[in-house]
């Protein structure tokens, strides 16, 4: 064990106070600066912090991004999502794998280089994407990957690789990504200029009651999918016994095809803080948390540099703006890789310094949330809906919408259009205008809310977008008529069953079965009743899985077994008496090769 | 009756329970038989192997975590959840290796005795055969053998709740998450010692005692002489 590891982790761990609840913090600094996070350094951060090695190790082995196994120096991870697939993704991969010598999952010998895949990093607007360590590079081609690999080989690191800015802030020092906005319409709610600080300075002359009491009055829902009503959560944290209360901000984004929080956090950071900082007063909080998503670390020193300015103007910190008896300050906490953390249970888990692993309901998190004490977790959207509220009016924001859905919403579409990007609309437009805004006419499928969302075909191209038709946290995937759905189902279930936390049964084991079966009929080895099986092995997972993630799930296969029936009939053969479930020769490939001749039993 | 006496209802049977139970406790007392695999007398609920579940008032829920409230209306013994349970318990089967007729564990086995009381004979999932689960047997009093594990938590939550240590706990996720130990690779070079009661609390044959495996002979162990539940059924007056 090298002296400089334990002084290095002893460090680490001295700047997170040896809390064991920094647990994500510590063990993601000890993977950047070591590459790994070895058995020693678990054994070194258990003692230091004072917990079990095990424990440590049940961290480091729940998130992609941190790993036992040495990794190379740079870490280069493909996004391999379904929209990257369609648009290139392939090729990007066999050119870095000819330029480095090494496959997706190896390193170079000479431990410089990892390949590595990834579910969505929130780029799909810019297919196909990749991560250099923390940075980003989108719209790449052969020709990028070429360069990125002479610019490494000639000992470049990854943060001064040459790239082409991107529009508003990503070009700013702080943020310096490759990265484009894409915003393509601006509506009134986010995207509208903004006089910081007004709203909160509004919020503070009111009692926190009345600050809630104007969210409920606009009706505004949580933007992240599910749609809660905010201002009842709001109204539960605050009635809730509690030495402290924390606002967390959900900005986790990880449901495939969902990028507009990332837009967000560039250009309406602002926003986003004063609607925290309402949240804070509204509930009673002094704290508040934002979970970025580990794919997003590029946005962290641009993040933090808006807090401490927000400090300076009096916004955060020891009484904000001068009101007796408030005071309320943020940190950000960073993900490390996992899908399953955008639930606000599993999210919490892991602001703890735990896996990731969703919790039992009840109690819920405004009872007993972070560190067992009230919590309220919005998204970014949502605390953003919420500054403007204040600042416009509860009125003002509920004239705009529909009548159950009231205000903006902003939707992340990709895919088979013309114009990719972030469209802040109201609610209550149809599917077919949306698709004419995009430019995706001749939509042939438009994938609703990412895949836990649904598969929808021109049939339904007439519904609307609210809370009560086509519900959605904003992901608008579009497929074009020469796309497989089955495909698309099948990308799907692949990850779901890499995300999936494993806690409970139907959704660490169900999603496995039925990507097997969902195989079995795209061989053109199925037949009518394994369509049965789908559905009723689809309707145990959604049933008895304990968290939003299991039980949406089997939504790729449900939703296109409902709406795109045909596709699965068209491989279906009829019922047989005998039908292999595997393929004999394949199975004695082995043994006929030893032996050197074909099967006596089984005729090729 | 007392002020925290709570009546509610299942399977349209009146039910009656103390603030601060969960459905399973209550159904417990009533002498309902709610079958279940990861919860465990005396540990904390943890809701992770579904087979509990129950509608309430309309609602699925883990029967092991919910608790009562008046005049909830309880689904328990219905097709419709019988059939989940069986289709629950399928998949345990077909993630691991079990092997009953080999099992020492048969018998007394929580996993076995559960698919006869549902009337499982086959599984109608297919196997998946994992080839990476493996046996230690390094500790000179228990063995662990990861193919018959069931993942219910019920060694994590013994040892760190009843033994006071921290001898297991899960690493990975999804379908590559297994129980792990509190050291690098062996079972031995933990703290656990022949008395933690976390050895006994397992429900299946994926942490067994050396040396007893066949003192009760098969055709005498618990499960033998009375389906599993029979003695909470025993309860009802």
């Amino acid at each position: 064990m090298s002296e400089n590891l334990e002084s290095v982790i002893r460090t680490i761990c001295e700047g997170f106070n040896n809390d064991r609840t920094r647990m994500m913090d510590i063990v993601r600094e000890v993977q950047e600066t070591f590459g790994c996070v070895s058995d020693d350094a678990m054994d070194l951060i258990a003692a230091q912090v004072q917990t079990h090695r095990v424990e440590v190790e049940s961290v480091v082995t729940f998130y992609a991004f941190l790993s036992k196994q040495q990794n190379g120096n740079v870490v280069i991870r493909l996004c391999d999502d379904i929209i990257d697939r369609m648009f290139g993704y392939e090729r990007i991969r066999q050119t870095f794998t000819e330029a480095l010598g090494i496959d997706v999952g190896e390193s170079t010998e000479d431990g410089r280089y990892s390949l590595e895949t990834t579910p969505c990093i929130g780029m799909c607007d810019q297919a196909p994407a990749l991560m250099v360590n923390d940075e980003i590079f989108t719209e790449v081609s052969r020709d990028t990957v070429t360069e990125i690999v002479e610019q490494l080989k000639d000992g470049v690191a990854p943060e001064r690789l040459r790239r082409r800015l991107g529009d508003g802030n990503n070009s700013s020092p702080l943020v310096g990504a490759a990265v484009a906005n894409n915003i393509r319409k601006e509506g009134d709610v986010i995207f509208a200029p903004l006089t910081c600080g007004r709203a909160l300075k509004k919020a503070i002359s009111m009692s926190p009651n009345e600050v809630i009491r104007d969210v409920k009055t606009a009706r505004l829902r949580g933007r992240g999918g599910a749609g809660f009503p905010t201002g009842m959560k709001w109204d539960f944290t605050r009635g809730a016994k509690g030495e402290k209360k924390f606002v967390i901000c959900n900005a986790d984004e990880g449901e495939p095809g969902t990028f507009k929080d990332r837009v967000i956090l560039t250009e309406r950071p602002e926003l986003l803080i004063e609607g925290m900082v309402i949240a804070g007063y509204a509930i009673g909080a002094q704290e508040g948390i934002i979970y970025l998503r580990g794919e997003y670390a590029y946005l962290r020193p641009f993040l933090e540099d808006r807090l401490q300015n927000a400090r300076n103007i009096g916004m955060l910190g020891e009484k904000v703006f001068d009101k007796e008896g408030f005071s309320f300050d943020i940190r950000i906490q960073m993900g490390a890789g996992a899908y399953v953390c955008g639930e606000e249970t599993a999210l919490i888990s892991s602001c703890e310094g735990l896996r990731g692993d969703p919790k039992n309901r009840p109690p819920f998190p405004a009872q007993k949330g972070y560190l067992g004490f009230p919590t309220s977790v919005n998204n970014v959207e949502t605390f953003c809906c919420v500054a403007r509220i204040l600042d416009q009016g509860a009125g003002w924001f509920s004239q705009i919408g529909s009548k159950g859905s009231t205000g903006t919403k902003l939707l992340s579409i990709s895919g088979d259009c013309r114009r990719p990007g972030v469209y802040e609309v109201p609610f209550g437009i149809t599917m077919n205008e949306v698709l004419e805004m995009a430019g995706g006419n001749g939509a042939a499928a438009v994938q609703v809310g990412g895949p836990s969302g649904s598969l929808i075909g021109p049939d339904d191209f007439g519904r609307t977008i609210c809370y009560d038709d086509l519900a959605t946290g904003g992901a608008l995937m579009i497929f074009g008529a020469n796309r497989n759905v089955l495909e698309v189902a099948a990308y799907f279930m692949d990850f779901f069953i890499e995300e999936s936390c494993g806690y409970c049964t139907p959704c660490r084991v169900g999603n496995v079965l039925i990507k097997e079966r969902l195989e079995k009929i795209m061989e053109g080895k199925g037949e009518p009743s394994d369509l049965t099986y789908l559905e009723e092995l689809g309707a145990v997972v959604k049933s008895t899985s304990r968290c939003g993630l299991g039980q949406t799930s089997p939504n790729p296969v449900l939703s296109t077994l409902k709406n795109f029936r045909s596709a699965y009939d068209a491989l279906v053969k009829e019922d047989q008496p005998f039908q292999p479930t595997f393929d004999i020769q394949k199975a004695l490939g082995e043994a006929k090769t030893i032996a050197g001749r074909p099967s006596m039993h089984f005729a090729e | 009756m007392s002020e925290n006496t709570i009546t509610f209802e299942i399977d349209g049977v009146e039910v009656q329970g103390t603030a601060g139970q969960t459905i399973m406790q209550a159904a417990d007392a009533a002498g309902i038989y709610i079958p279940r695999l990861c919860a465990f007398d005396g540990l904390l609920p943890y809701g992770s192997c579904r087979v509990c579940t129950v509608k309430v008032n309309g609602r699925f829920q883990s029967a092991c975590t919910q608790p009562i409230a008046a005049d909830i209306i309880v689904e328990n013994d219905t097709e419709e959840l019988l059939e989940f349970r069986r289709n629950l318990v399928d998949m345990l089967f077909v993630e691991g290796n079990h092997f009953c007729m080999f099992c020492e564990k048969s018998g007394d086995c929580e996993l076995q005795a559960l698919a006869y009381r549902l009337g499982i004979t086959a599984p109608k999932y297919p196997y998946m055969f994992p080839d990476d689960r493996n046996v230690d047997a390094s500790h000179p009093a228990v063995f662990i053998d990861h193919n018959r594990c069931i993942l219910c938590a019920r060694c994590v939550r013994a040892s760190r709740d009843l033994d006071g240590k921290n001898v297991f706990q899960f690493v990975g996720r999804g379908p590559e998450k297994r129980i792990s130990i509190n050291a690098r690779a062996r079972l031995v070079d933990t703290d656990l010692d022949a008395t933690d009661k976390a050895i006994d609390v397992c429900p299946v044959g994926a942490i067994l005692r050396k040396h007893v495996g066949y003192s009760t002979p098969v055709g005498k162990r618990k499960y033998d002489h009375a389906p599993i539940g029979a003695d909470i059924e025993a309860n009802k007056h």
